[in-house]
């Protein structure tokens, strides 16, 4: 590729020290994003897909350390000064969070805190920042926007919430934007219009975009690319389509196995991994899914297998006894 | 694969229908009550009332009559009179001494739960020494070094109130700062100041209004207990402290002289505490949050 990616990270690490001892929540991750594309992050909880999220806008917690690159635009935004960072979110990179419930604040209104931030970043006037706040509220498809600007979170469903959350990311036109497990409040009836309102207002507005999420159904027909997480690591990486043709990491096949089926028998035992994440601040010598693993044997579990590429350069996965059949279940 | 089919109507759009909150006879009461004792405070110059500090000795201890409403005092000085230019005082120090307690106390709370570390470390240090230290030998010791007057008064007993105002605002802003809504300002771009100012205070502002109003009464009741022991306002300017202070010496013989300050004093911290619980159940846009 000619041009170079809009977003880079390279090598990195976040430790977190905790009372027991030094917790490595992201370890290692290098991942690429190019203008305008979709990259999905797949992991179970606590596999440091959050602190990555974190990690690119530098809004980990005080006590933790980072190391790596992370490179925005070409600049690298770790060791960034507050004072240039701060003019790079909102505007250049925005997040929409889990908890629309939460990621409002609860006693301003929603016009307050749409306006605000027009104001603030696009130094527009209050009528301007009005009325563009009710275009906005009207391109993520909440009717009667006017109405909704002088209403309080509470007042409205947490879909409507989302969508709120969404229009407040979107308001300053960012060129990435980070979707950090956008739909799991949310009902099932109402992620897939989440999902396809942000795909929507991503081919609209050409903005690159993060989708964070447990579910490998969310990112199958969303993404362009696919990294899976492990216990900090990327343990799989490869264009959507590549992927789920022919996974070679056991632990992506367990997670696709592990989603229920529409089309399966009723009272058919769910294929869910077992075991737990290992314990982040007591290091699994060799791969982190060994103990959980179908295929573990020997070297496996003496050490740590590296990202190597499969069929093409753009298909990475680490493990010592790759899948070699294509997957059992296909979607 | 199945898919599921759903047409969703636009949901529609209903203007929020705010019915006429009840307000009680009660709410009202103090209401009136409030506002009568500070226009009279306010106003008391221009009132035809006696002077409050004239005194007869002819007519000491009165009854009630037409010349003297509620009768006189051990010193034959008006008692109402006395008890309007008392209000003065009593509600001055109620007022300004929780305003400066809530302005201290509630900023040095917002930053320490805000910021904490070493910060917060400092504050709550400090403000547990000033809890410690026996409050009454504090203000005895202040009011003999710097002397007696109004806005030593109202000052020794802000300072007093700071620690109380501090935890409430950084118990608030503790648990609020770990909110997303406080890392989604982050990641707009929002500076400290900021978030502070537009994220959080609006959130902590409602309990420390709350408290602000518990603390006037508070006040009231402490201004009063000061005077009661000599160490408010000095002679001859009244306060209902000094009047009940003065009042006990004559109680058997003219119980009124201390209860119908009292009295008065009771009717203004019911009234605020009142009008406090009203004001804050109408207005926390949180009710029926979760």
């Amino acid at each position: 590729m000619t041009v170079p990616p809009l977003l880079s990270i390279e090598n990195v690490s976040v430790d977190l020290p905790t009372a027991r001892g030094n917790l490595r929540a992201v370890d290692q991750v290098s991942l690429t994003i190019g203008a305008g594309r979709t990259l999905g992050i797949v992991g179970e909880s606590g596999c440091g897909k959050t602190m990555l999220s974190r990690a690119i806008l530098q809004l980990l917690p005080k006590k933790a350390k980072l190391s790596g690159r992370v490179l925005f635009d070409g600049q690298d935004l770790v060791g960034l000064k507050p004072e240039r960072l701060r003019k790079l979110r909102g505007r250049s990179v925005a997040v929409v969070f889990q908890d629309p419930m939460t990621s409002l604040n609860p006693v301003l209104t929603i016009g307050t805190q749409l306006v605000e931030t027009l104001q603030e970043h696009l130094e527009l006037d209050g009528l301007a920042a009005k009325r563009r706040s009710v275009e906005l509220l009207a391109a993520v498809g909440i009717p009667a926007p006017e109405q909704r600007l002088t209403q309080y979170a509470h007042q409205l469903s947490g879909g409507m919430r989302q969508r709120v959350a969404i229009a407040i990311a979107l308001s300053c036109e960012p060129k990435l934007l980070i979707a950090d497990e956008p739909t799991t409040a949310l009902d099932v009836t109402i992620q897939a219009q989440i999902l396809d309102l942000l795909a929507r207002e991503q081919r609209r507005r050409h903005m690159a975009m993060i989708i964070i999420t447990h579910d490998l159904g969310v990112v199958a027909g969303r993404t362009d690319e696919v990294a899976v997480m492990y216990a900090g690591r990327v343990v799989e990486r490869a264009p959507t389509p590549m992927l789920f043709k022919k996974m070679h990491m056991p632990y992506t096949q367990a997670l696709l196995a592990a989603i229920p089926r529409i089309d399966a028998a009723p009272h058919t035992p769910l294929p869910a991994i077992s075991g737990r994440p290992p314990d982040p601040t007591r290091p699994v010598q060799g791969c982190s899914f060994s103990p959980r693993c179908r295929y573990a044997a020997g070297l496996c579990y003496g050490q740590k297998p590296v990202l190597t590429a499969a069929e093409s350069a753009e298909h990475q996965f680490a493990c010592f006894h790759p899948i070699q059949t294509a997957a059992s279940v296909i979607v | 694969m199945a898919t599921l089919e759903l047409s969703i109507n636009e949901e529609v759009a209903v203007t929020p229908v705010r019915r006429a909150p009840r307000l009680g006879p009660l709410f009202w009461a103090a209401i009136a009550w409030t506002i009568f004792i500070l226009a009279a405070a306010a106003f008391a110059d221009l009132l035809p009332l006696p002077s409050p500090t004239d005194m007869d000795m002819l007519e000491r201890r009165m009854p009630m009559s037409q010349l003297h409403w509620l009768g006189t005092d051990g010193l034959g000085r008006d008692e109402f009179a006395r008890l309007i230019y008392g209000a003065r005082i009593s509600l001055t120090v109620g007022l300004c001494a929780p305003l400066i307690g809530i302005t201290i106390g509630g900023a040095l709370g917002m930053l320490a739960g805000y910021f904490r570390g070493r910060f917060e470390s400092i504050v709550g240090g400090s403000m547990d020494v000033l809890l410690a230290f026996p409050p009454l030998i504090l203000a005895l010791a202040v009011i003999a070094y710097l002397g007696q007057s109004l806005i030593n008064l109202t000052c020794i007993v802000g300072v007093l109130s700071t620690p109380a105002f501090m935890r409430v605002a950084r118990a608030a802003t503790l648990t609020l700062a770990r909110r997303e809504f406080v890392i989604a300002a982050q990641a707009l771009g929002a500076t400290h100041a900021r978030i502070l100012l537009r994220e959080l205070l609006p959130n902590v502002f409602l309990p420390l209004l709350a408290f602000f109003l518990l603390g006037v009464a508070v006040t009231i009741v402490v201004e009063g207990a000061l005077s009661f022991l000599g160490l408010g306002v000095p002679p001859p300017i009244s306060s209902w402290g000094s009047m009940i202070g003065e009042g006990r010496e004559s109680l058997e013989v003219a119980p009124r002289l201390a209860f119908i300050p009292a009295i008065a004093m009771f009717l203004t911290v019911l009234s605020f505490n009142l009008i406090g619980d009203t004001l804050r159940a109408l207005t926390d846009p949180r009710q029926g949050a979760l």
